[in-house]
């Protein structure tokens, strides 16, 4: 029924990667000097790639919006990263983790891909520690792990709470190696606005340098776009407040299908709203679920009390304590999957049992941790959390249980790539959160740092040179050509229609007003009527914005809210795709829960019969629905089942 | 408990690098004590824009302390009023109400002003591009439990590793000394056993790029160390000078 082709290689599923790897072409030495590739965004994706690209000699192009490319929101990632080593001796194996994965993800995700990124997590692992990550050791002087939610092995490995910047930090001193050496051009502060393509192919981006407000051409026999996700759609998320999804946008607007773009996760840790002046959600790392219990009051009364300020936590009887979540799943107990504690939560918040002022907050409490493992053990895991939650909070961790609340946190959905990560657009690449491919409707903890380096370090170098060995004849093509004015034009006309408008009201209030729309009917909970409401008022806030932004300054020179209002324009697009995805996914499936389609014990319940495809949408227009393709998912290996952690 | 103040807000207003700079004066009303400064910042700006003005620039991210974007110079100090934290992690329940809070840009010669309180760091960039990692390449490298590093190796090394590059330590120094930056990037590669190979090497050329960019040097006064947000230590800079002593004597 589709014409989606995802080139799977053949043979049996664990041959394919090496079958791939020993058939494709590659491109020799000579020749790799005379092929450009645009690398945009460096998180732990684009920093892998740019730097693994870089010394095979490629010459490569690095931009990022930030000041620095360490500063890629890869760096806030806490927790830690999986690898199938084995080195606890606990049973764990690269077909493990890979169906620890695609179950995880609620049987959405495609096996191939997800066997290749079991398969190259444990080179990852050997790769940062030859960076000199300093992963956390045993006294023995072996690397050390932990667990992480949705599953029964311990393979995450960790260097304190603080693993993305660690990881981050080492592809970065891999890329300014490559700065060095003259291989990589760092180009920082740049804004991605358009894509060009000339005669099918991706050749080249527009960019707006944000110091300067000038608008820039670049060519490039190849781009990959590593951006990150679209989780600021929602205002509020534990996002960087600058990622945005505009690059995957405007790839999408010049026809790359956008896959899964509902598949949102909604991490159950994280610190609670406060009020209306709140900018950002700060997380509260999973790993945290190892030692700390989740619960609230048994007794509503109990739960009124504390949230008047009547009652303490502390003084709370255990047997008045409901810990929910080992309650309803004893085998899995506090290390649930993420979409799973998330609406666990959500339930008993929307019950009465919820905590803090506002009623929704549950209790993370790290009381029988420090009573069994003493307060220094603590403090070594999870020091540097606890410090954080006590600056915010202005309350002890250590005496008191941290309160939290599920928040927008990273999308599975992203650009649609094929087993090479390119997209449908010839020349042009997808990587990391960026790109659909590995985590289904649901991403397991500490897999995102895994899946960026995968495909930086490990799968993109290889795949994309499949592309580029035909590519040895192109010469570097001149920026005058027509391709490249017009979509500089086209650009320049978006920015001084954005500057002219010259309404009321701010970017933040409308964004803000955006994100209150997908939280409330896009969010946890989605029902048909819920979600067609939202895409009328996502459309009436669409207009609004285009009649009545306000962007003082200047078009030149630095200008902040211009670069905000550019991405909220998009962001408005976005929250519409997700709800349009949402609404024709009448089934739930990782974080995706559709109130219609559940269990009687309110499990989300999948619908293999009508829904197992990736849904991949294809822009046509300004004025136009989009329209939806399906890429139909092949289980040749796993049986699918539904998803239990009781 | 939370509370509301009203402040008095003196910030540092440029249009570009050339431009010169002033001090503007902003009244902001009734900001939640569980607000964090920047927050307050955003409601200052918010405020600004209804009035059909500018707001005012500062750079920020990830808005949780670990990106080392923020960089508000803020009543004389570094990260502002509070220890061990990032201007993001900052809350208004440390000023009182009434209170006039004066805000700057870093201020260091290789730190120049874009706009406002934004100010280019690509330096720092620089001083990791010449030495700033250790010599591996993608793939063909050893077992990850080759090598064994001990427990209290691994944590020294990551202690080191904890520096976010947002240049409180240049900003708080009186010489506008990037020695404890430089330090603690050569450090975490000199205590590991991956790194010690090209250790000399990199300290030589670490600090010989940083004052090629203008960082002034160390006269030991410690100031960077006590507004570090991350707790790096100045032991970082006893152990540069022994790595590039070593290179010099070997020369």
């Amino acid at each position: 029924m589709s014409n989606i082709n995802s080139k799977i290689p053949e043979g049996p599923l664990a041959q394919k990667w090496t079958y791939y790897k020993e058939h494709q072409k590659i491109v020799a030495p000579a020749n790799k000097r005379k092929l450009d590739i645009i690398v945009v965004g460096t998180g732990l994706a684009g920093a892998s790639a740019a730097a693994s690209l870089g010394q095979m000699g490629f010459n490569v192009k690095s931009f990022c919006i930030q000041d620095s490319p360490r500063r890629a929101h890869s760096i806030a990632a806490q927790g830690g990263i999986n690898a199938a080593k084995n080195y606890q001796n606990d049973g764990d194996s690269v077909y493990r983790l890979f169906i620890d994965t695609i179950k995880g993800g609620d049987y959405r995700s495609r096996e191939a891909n997800v066997y290749r990124l079991a398969e190259v997590s444990n080179n990852i692992i050997d790769q940062c520690v030859a960076q000199g990550v300093p992963f956390a050791r045993e006294y023995g002087g072996v690397l050390a792990n932990r667990s992480f939610g949705g599953v029964q092995v311990s393979r995450t490995f960790y260097a304190r709470g603080q693993t993305g910047q660690q990881l981050l930090l080492g592809a970065y001193q891999a890329m300014m190696r490559q700065v060095h050496e003259g291989t990589v051009t760092l180009h920082t502060r740049s804004e991605i606005v358009d894509i060009v393509i000339i005669d099918g192919k991706a050749r080249g981006v527009i960019t707006r340098n944000i110091v300067t407000g000038k608008l820039e051409r670049h060519f490039a026999h190849a781009v990959v776009l590593a951006t990150g996700g679209y989780g600021n759609t929602f205002f509020l998320s534990t996002n960087a407040m600058g990622s945005n999804g505009s690059a995957i946008i405007r790839a999408y607007q010049k026809g790359a299908y956008f896959a899964n773009p509902c598949f949102i996760q909604i991490h159950p840790t994280c610190i609670p709203v406060h009020g209306d002046f709140q900018s950002k959600l700060t997380l509260m790392s999973e790993s945290l679920r190892n030692d700390g219990r989740i619960w609230v009051p048994k007794k509503k009364e109990d739960a009124e009390a504390i949230r008047a300020g009547k009652l303490k936590p502390t003084e709370i009887a255990e047997e008045d304590r409901d810990y929910y979540l080992e309650r309803r799943y004893p085998a899995f107990g506090n290390l649930v999957p993420r979409d799973v504690a998330s609406r666990a939560g959500k339930e008993r918040c929307d019950a009465g049992y919820g905590v803090n002022t506002t009623g929704r907050a549950v209790f993370l409490d790290f009381k029988e941790a420090i009573e069994r493992l003493g307060k220094k053990t603590i403090t070594e895991r999870y020091g540097n959390l606890f410090q954080m939650y006590q600056k915010i909070e202005n309350d002890n961790p250590y005496e008191t249980p941290m309160m939290i609340y599920p928040a927008i946190h990273y999308v599975m959905g992203g650009l649609w790539v094929d087993y090479e990560l390119q997209t449908n657009i010839p020349g042009l690449y997808c990587c990391g959160e960026a790109n659909f491919s590995d985590h289904g409707a649901n991403r397991l903890g500490a897999s995102a740092l895994m899946q960026g380096l995968a495909d930086g370090y490990f799968v993109l170098p290889y795949t994309i040179q499949n592309y580029l060995a035909g590519e040895i004849r192109t010469d570097r093509m001149s920026t005058d050509l027509p391709e490249f004015e017009e979509a500089e034009k086209n650009s320049q006309l978006r920015f001084e229609k954005l500057k002219n408008i010259n309404g009321k009201r701010s970017v933040d209030s409308i964004h803000k007003e955006l994100g209150n729309i997908m939280w409330e009917h896009v969010g946890m909970g989605r029902t048909k009527k819920g979600l067609e409401e939202g895409i009328k008022m996502i459309v009436a806030l669409k207009k609004e914005f285009w009649s009545n932004v306000r962007i003082p300054g200047d078009m030149e020179g630095m200008n902040v809210e211009l670069d905000k209002a550019s991405r909220l324009a998009d962001f408005l697009e976005m929250g519409e795709l997700i709800a349009r995805d949402a609404l024709s996914r009448n089934e739930s499936c990782g974080g995706h829960f559709r109130e219609e389609s559940q269990t009687a014990d309110g499990e989300a319940l999948r619908d293999d019969k009508n829904f197992a495809y990736v849904s991949c949408w294809k822009y046509q227009g300004e004025n136009a629905d989009p329209e939806l393709n399906k890429e139909e998912l092949n289980y040749e290996n796993v049986k699918m089942v539904q998803r239990n952690y009781k | 408990m939370e509370s509301f103040l009203n402040l008095t807000i003196k910030v540092w207003h440029q249009k570009g690098p050339t431009e010169k700079g002033r001090f503007e004066s902003y009244k902001v009303e009734h900001i939640s004590t569980d607000s964090s400064f920047l927050e307050m910042m955003d409601i200052l700006n918010e405020k600004l824009i209804k009035e059909n003005k500018e707001p005012i620039a500062f750079d920020h991210d990830c808005r949780e302390g670990i990106c080392g974007m923020c960089s508000l110079y803020i009543n004389g100090r570094p990260h502002g009023p509070d220890d061990d934290i990032t201007t993001c992690q900052l809350y208004m329940r440390k000023f009182k109400d009434g209170e006039t809070i004066t805000v700057e840009p870093w201020r260091a010669a290789a730190f120049p002003v874009i706009k406002d309180l934004i100010v280019d760091r690509t330096a720092f960039d620089k001083i990791i591009a010449a030495g700033g990692y250790i010599s591996v390449g993608t793939g063909g490298v050893p077992d990850g439990n080759n090598i064994a590093i001990p427990k209290d190796i691994a944590e020294q090394a990551m202690d080191s590793a904890a520096c976010i590059g947002c240049g409180a330590c240049v900003a708080a120094c009186k010489n506008s000394s990037a020695m404890l930056f430089v330090s603690a990037k050569v450090s975490q590669l000199a205590l590991l056993p991956q790194g010690k190979a090209e250790s000399k090497r990199r300290a030589k050329n670490m600090v010989k790029k940083m004052e090629e960019l203008g960082f002034g040097g160390c006269t030991n006064t410690r100031a960077c160390e006590v507004e570090c947000p991350k707790n790096i230590s100045v032991s970082n800079i006893a152990r540069l000078n022994r790595e590039f002593l070593k290179s010099e004597f070997s020369e």
